[in-house]
């Protein structure tokens, strides 16, 4: 029998030696976001790429909270990408259970269509989709940007539901079935449960990409009212200069609500939870 | 009481054909076993009976009641599945009294009904683990837990013990069959192995290409098989079909001796002469009705099993009662006992007195 021999010390080193230098490089922009959002405004020129700044200051958080339209934006992307998380994540996880459970006419025929409109650039169909929203008189409304962004991400969404539906065995909502639930009971009270690791990941997924969606936003919304935080964030680029400290405080800001939202699906991402179902 | 019948039922999947002609009376009570090759459409049909599949064509119905559209749930059948389907997110406790739980039972009711049915399984001690934390035999008790609770009209197990190792499998047969005497339901049980169709089987169905090949008692089936893939089917080692054909004095064996077969019946073309391994004696060579060579030898302790080359015929496999001393490459007579012989023409059919 082997012996399992304690790892030589050498090795553990290197191991998270090299773990520490990628999470280094993946965190040093963000760092840097931070560093120029505390930095005082005086500084940032005259210290240039210095790591640690000379003196850190809460001003530019400040103006940022009270002084500018961010809060505005901030509720206005909040708002579109919540709403447009929730309603894309239903449709998928509908459309992905019907796709998984059941054949139907035409069954390919939608999954290739669905395929066709994930394969064309956006700057390719952005004047036709302004075209159409202008022609329904929703330019510049909030509304305009959570319908285009659920349509967006449907497809993708649903191949991932399907994805997660696929993975639960077919037994167990038929053992539910017998045991006498309706299809649908045995969907909400069987599958969803099992499925919350699918939809949490669909939710985050959803919700990341309306919260940092530019061109979309950019095109259909003019009126500071119904700015999103990312065309909000331009606003701090004006002609002559830029207000990076306020830029990257908002920036830091605008990260805030990504990471609360995944700190809360996180526990639904645990996988393994259909484990034990069948013969394991 | 459920007495389950099925007439002229048949299954298509688009233009395949999997199930045809399936007529089948099951009375109360009774235990039946399908068995039949893989792909035969055994699943195929409990899952119809079930209400999962839906019937292409023809009749079931339980107490004369058709129930061809009636939903699963509304059919008042448990199954057991093969792959036990537990709710992995719910403990042991609930996954038997979920089906309580869906018909909004009193609480209490169904704390005690838990209970009692944790206490015959042997799963007291186990009510609030999940699933995942269970071994495979606890699993399967779990799953037959759940099927036992609601004190349904039939039960239908769909190759229940097939995960379980064989001293388990042994001994969760003993458990249904108790279990079948106790509740005298009607069950009915689909699985691969012949041991388990012969000693739970009140009356065996044999499957084959969609068809029943023929329905009887345990015995009727082994002495009399209605056709070569029955006989060949049931029974284990299987049974040696030797080419033959009709002669004046009885039934020819093909490049060996006439055996006189009185009551072979019939008139009909013979294609094959069928005996047991069981029904043949070793004797001196050149006594008996063949005489070979051994090929291989088996000692099992309580039989032998010999396999036998004869000149002219083929191989024919016999299995001797107790420790046999014959030696492979040894000249051995075989005697075929002719009250045991089967006689089968040429489409398959038995040919009977
Ligand atoms: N959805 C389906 N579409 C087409 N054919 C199917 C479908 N389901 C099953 N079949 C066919 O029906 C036949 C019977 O299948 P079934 O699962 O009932 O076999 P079985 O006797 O249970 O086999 P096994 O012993 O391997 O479980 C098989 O030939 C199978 O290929
Ligand atoms: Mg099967």
């Amino acid at each position: 029998m082997a012996v399992l021999r304690k790892p030589s010390p050498l090795r553990v080193a290197g191991k998270y030696g090299a773990l520490a230098f990628y999470v280094a490089f993946a965190l040093f922009p963000l760092y840097w976001l931070l560093k120029i959002a505390l930095t005082p405004d005086q500084l940032i020129y005259s210290e240039g790429t210095k790591l640690w700044p000379g003196a850190a200051t809460l001003e530019n958080f400040r103006i940022v909270l009270f002084q500018s339209d961010f809060l505005a934006y901030f509720r206005n992307s909040v708002f579109v990408s919540l709403t447009t998380a929730a309603a894309t994540t239903l449709i998928a996880a509908g459309a992905g259970y019907a796709f998984s459970r059941f054949h139907f006419r035409g069954k390919r025929a939608l999954v290739a269509v669905m395929l066709v409109t994930q394969m064309f650039p956006l700057l390719m169909i952005i004047a036709p989709i302004y075209k159409i929203v202008a022609a329904i008189g929703l330019l510049n409304s909030l509304t305009s940007l959570i319908i285009v962004y659920t349509a967006f991400n449907i497809p993708f969404a649903t191949f991932l539901m399907q994805s997660f539906f696929d993975g639960i065995p077919k037994d167990l909502e038929e053992a539910a079935m017998m045991d006498g639930c309706t299809r649908f009971q045995a969907l909400r009270k069987v599958i969803v449960p099992l499925t919350l690791p699918g939809l949490g990941a669909t939710l985050g997924f959803v919700f990341t990409a309306a919260w940092s969606e530019l061109l979309f936003a950019l095109m259909l919304i003019n009126s500071n009212d119904t700015m999103t935080f990312p065309v909000g964030l331009l606003t701090f680029v004006s002609k002559f200069s830029v207000d990076w400290g306020q830029m990257m405080a908002a920036g830091v800001l605008a990260l805030v609500p990504s990471c609360l939202f995944f700190v809360f699906i996180q526990r639904y991402l645990v996988q393994g939870l259909t484990s034990g179902a069948v013969k394991g | 009481m459920a007495r389950i019948a099925l007439k002229d039922v048949y299954k298509k999947y688009g233009a395949v054909e999997v199930l045809r002609d399936i007529d089948l009376d099951i009375a109360d009570g009774e235990f039946i076993v399908l068995v039949g090759p893989s792909g035969c459409g055994k699943s195929t049909l409990l899952r119809m009976i079930a209400g999962l599949e839906p019937i292409t064509g023809g009749e079931f119905t339980i107490d004369g009641e058709r129930m061809n559209e009636i939903a699963p749930r509304d059919r008042d059948i448990a199954m057991v599945f093969q792959s036990y389907a537990l709710y992995p997110h719910m403990d042991v406790g609930r996954n038997m009294g979920f089906s309580m739980e869906i018909r909004r039972s009193p609480a209490a009711d169904r704390t005690e009904r838990v209970a009692g049915a944790a206490r015959t399984l042997g799963l007291d001690r186990l009510l609030d683990r999940l699933p995942k934390a269970l071994s495979g035999g606890q699993r399967q008790r779990v799953a037959m837990g759940r099927a036992i609770i609601r004190d349904p009209r039939a039960f239908l197990f769909d190759e229940p013990l097939s995960n379980l190792d064989a001293a388990l499998r042994v001994e969760m047969r003993l458990e249904i069959a108790r279990l079948h005497q106790r509740l005298a339901a009607t069950m009915i049980y689909v699985t691969h192995d012949q041991v388990e169709a012969l000693t739970l089987a009140d009356r065996i169905v044999v499957l084959e290409g969609g068809i029943i090949q023929q329905v009887g008692t345990p015995l009727d089936l082994y002495e009399r098989p209605a056709n070569r893939f029955v006989a060949q089917f049931i029974g284990s080692p299987t049974m040696n079909i030797l080419p033959a054909e009709r002669s004046d004095n009885g039934i020819a064996i093909r490049g060996g001796p006439t055996l006189d077969l009185p009551g072979i019946g019939g008139t009909g073309e013979v294609a094959n002469l069928g005996v047991r391994p069981e029904h043949i004696d070793i004797t001196a060579p050149g006594q008996g009705d063949l005489t070979g060579v051994a090929d291989v030898v088996e000692h099992l302790g309580s039989d032998t099993n010999i396999y036998v080359d004869v000149q002219g015929v083929g191989p024919v496999m016999v299995r001797a009662r107790g420790n046999v001393p014959v030696k492979p490459r040894e000249s051995v007579g075989l005697r075929l006992l002719r009250e045991h012989a089967h006689v089968f023409a040429s489409d398959g059919v038995a040919l009977r007195a």
